[in-house]
């Protein structure tokens, strides 16, 4: 009786390792951009078409949604699909979109819109399908006045891009940079505008005085610059909103990079004081400034962590030039940088996960990426001469400036604005009028 | 007399208490993705017109006058459906074409494709398990042991894996290989972070997906984990893609029951 007993027991104690379920590890899949494919935006009959600097923009609808391809395009995530294969008209696939069809070319994520301009207003609306799940993920509607029909087509592409990566989108957004022209020793330097793709671009000084590494704060629309007046540095600050400029001061020596702190409340930047180089920081409101570092060494290029309680900032201190950090107010200094080679222009990534940086090895420069404490060094980019690495606000692209070489004639130099994303393969020029550097990315316009 | 149904009542509550215990469709179930919620709407302030500074002071006359420049953002408006016909009493004919679409349903295997399941509010909440949380974000601590860990793992899997027999290596490598070719990484995923999704699938014997259920569902509405949601959705889109799943020919009891965990760890890492 016992044993049956037992018997009886262990079936069932043991039940569970009969019904195992099998387990097979995925650790592998495909890392190509993911299908897309932006549907020209179906127009509304009855609409009017647009006039924007003089000329008449017939297919709206066509023309928002080259922009939001080209975004995707730039973004290395995404691969738009040719409009050739598309076998779906625009305004019933955003109707209802017929799966099968876009599925056929091979889509996993479908873009469709409608755009209506009337009385000098433009409503447009888009909505984001999964095409292998057959069903629709976000839907909004933006209504504007018709030129700014171009920040529409930012907005969205930053609403699918949310919608599919899960992290915030960086396309509408702008950069600010010094446009140079003339020759190399006779260069005329502007601040100029434009945004992230290059579009739109504007200059916001006449190239009279001399200026220099202009930073958007992470707040807001302001922007702060270094410009020479009677050859001496004076720090600027500029609403871009409102075109409204103020001296924030004049100081001594040389002065570097004034940088936004997270708030938007202080800058920080370095300048030479007694002929020794330290960093301080400015409260913006009362105009106090307070030394954070006090070493006989040059610390210069100050940037603060996106939680604001941390600095990095590069210094001589230990006979090279290296990459630091400090508590934000001066204490626990620690050098993080200990690889072969020379390190400045460290920059906190708005994510806070890594710092950006430009190392110099054998004669070439390289644009790079760490963990705060100094694990992890990856390149990203190798050049003859490249630097000034400033985050896209989600933290994924860094934006830098190149130059090319003079030829033996004194000729071909340039720079020129690149962008390169953390993966290091997607590196693009960005197309400006003129040469440019120094550039620096604005937080989401529509934040 | 009595000894002996006292004795045959405790037995057959001991044994009731352990069929409870071990039968599968007794324990908690996860559950699968939840609907699609729309994101927040967004305000836009007016700041595309960029002034040149020396004209600063008329631009702002300009910018206050052009308040009406604001873009505003809305929910779109319901997808629109094709008109039907005007209601009206139906027809014989029309009765035997419904009755004729219902059959054809029950007949074509491709249409059961789309019965991978939606989850209901109710049982998210259900679902909802503070101490798994805990689990989970001790385990999105971990670093570098992460490897280590999932090497183990993996010797756990094909200890159960061999005890139940279900799939040979060569089975397994098949339906590997076929999972590998359909499920397209997300490209924005994070580093350094847990980026492991298990799915539960309940398959058919022509390997076609009948339920799928993502296990640790919770992950999704907890801040900062919106990756979390992207990758599953990614891996559920895979097995859309892939099925029928390439199964063995016999043995349905033994994987009738699947369960893949999708793990983007090792290839971001690469």
């Amino acid at each position: 009786m016992k044993k049956i007993l037992l018997i009886i027991f262990y079936l069932f104690a043991f039940n569970n390792s009969l019904y195992a379920i099998v387990e097979v590890d995925i650790t592998r899949g495909n890392l190509d951009p993911l299908p897309i494919a932006v549907s020209p935006l179906y127009i509304e009959p009855g609409s009017e078409d647009i006039t924007q600097n003089g000329k008449i923009i017939k297919n709206i609808g066509e023309e928002i949604a080259k922009v939001i391809e080209k975004n995707f395009k730039r973004s290395g995530l995404f691969n738009p699909l040719k409009k050739e294969s598309f076998v779906q008209n625009p305004d019933v696939a955003h109707i209802k979109p017929r799966f099968e069809d876009w599925r056929l070319i091979k889509a996993q994520a479908l873009v469709t819109g409608k755009v209506t301009i009337s009385e000098d207003k433009l409503r447009a609306e888009f909505r984001l399908w999964d095409v292998v799940a057959a069903k629709e993920m976000v839907a909004l509607a933006f209504s504007t006045t018709p030129d700014n029909w171009r920040r529409v087509a930012h907005i969205i592409s930053d609403k699918i891009y949310q919608r599919l990566t899960g992290e915030e989108g960086y396309f509408d957004t702008r950069i600010i940079y010094v446009s140079e022209t003339g020759e190399k020793t006779q260069r005329v330097k502007k601040l100029a505008i434009m945004d992230q793709d290059g579009a739109n671009i504007k200059y916001l000084t006449l190239g009279n005085e001399l200026v220099l590494t202009p930073r958007f704060s992470p707040k807001n629309q302001l922007v702060t610059y270094l410009s020479y007046f009677k050859n001496l540095p004076r720090v600027y600050l500029l609403d871009i909103e409102t075109g409204v400029q103020e001296v924030v001061g004049d100081f001594p020596g040389m002065t570097f990079a004034p940088r936004f702190s997270p708030n938007g409340e202080k800058i920080i930047m370095s300048f030479a004081k007694d002929g020794n180089s330290d960093i301080y920081t400015m409260n913006l409101k009362d105009r106090v400034v307070e030394k954070i570092t006090d070493h006989t060494s040059i610390d210069t290029s100050p940037s603060y962590s996106p939680d604001g309680k941390y600095i990095c900032f590069n210094s001589d201190r230990s006979g090279l030039q290296q990459i630091y950090v400090m508590r934000s107010d001066g204490s626990q200094v620690k050098r993080i940088t200990f690889g072969k080679g020379l390190y400045g222009t460290p920059v906190w990534s708005p994510r806070g996960d890594l710092i950006a940086f430009t190392k110099v090895h054998k004669g070439k420069f390289f644009i790079g990426v760490m963990r705060p404490d100094g694990s992890g060094e990856r390149l990203l980019t190798e050049n003859f001469y490249q630097e000034a690495p400033s985050w896209s606000p989600n933290g994924r692209v860094l934006v830098f400036y190149r130059e090319t070489k003079t030829d033996s004639d004194g000729k071909g130099f340039s720079t020129k604005l690149w962008s390169i994303d953390l993966t290091g393969y997607n590196e693009r020029l960005i197309k400006t009028e003129t040469d440019g550097s120094d550039p620096s990315w604005s937080s989401l316009l529509s934040k | 007399m009595n000894r002996s149904i006292f004795l045959s009542l405790a037995f057959h509550s001991i044994m009731i208490v352990l069929t409870a215990l071990s039968l599968p469709f007794m324990m908690k179930s996860p559950i699968d993705v939840p609907p699609i919620l729309t994101i927040d709407l967004i305000q836009i302030t007016d700041k595309t017109s960029i002034p040149f500074a020396a004209k600063a002071s008329k631009i702002l006359e300009k910018l206050k006058k052009e308040e009406e420049k604001r873009i505003v953002s809305q929910q779109a408006p319901p997808s629109e459906k094709k008109k039907e016909k005007p209601d009206r009493i139906a027809l014989p004919d029309d009765l035997n074409k419904e009755k004729k679409k219902i059959v054809k349903k029950k007949q074509n295997p491709k249409e059961v494709k789309d019965e991978i399941r939606q989850a209901s509010e109710f049982e998210k909440k259900e679902l909802f398990d503070p101490s798994q949380i805990a689990a989970l974000i001790d385990k999105s601590k971990e670093d570098n042991a992460e490897t280590l860990k999932k090497n183990n793992k993996l010797t756990q899997n094909s200890v159960k894996n061999a005890f139940s027999n279900a799939l040979t290596l060569s089975q397994e490598d098949a339906l590997k290989a076929q999972i590998f070719g359909c499920w397209s990484l997300p490209l924005g995923l994070p580093y350094q972070k847990n980026l492991m999704v298990k799915i539960k699938l309940k398959l058919k014997p022509d390997g076609t997906v009948l339920r799928s259920e993502i296990l640790d569902h919770a992950r999704m509405n907890q801040p900062g984990q919106g990756f979390y949601k992207v990758l599953a959705e990614s891996a559920l889109r895979a097995i859309r893609i892939c099925q029928p799943l390439r199964v063995p020919p016999t043995g349905y009891e033994k994987w009738k029951d699947l369960q893949l965990n999708f793990d983007a760890n090792e290839m971001l890492k690469g």
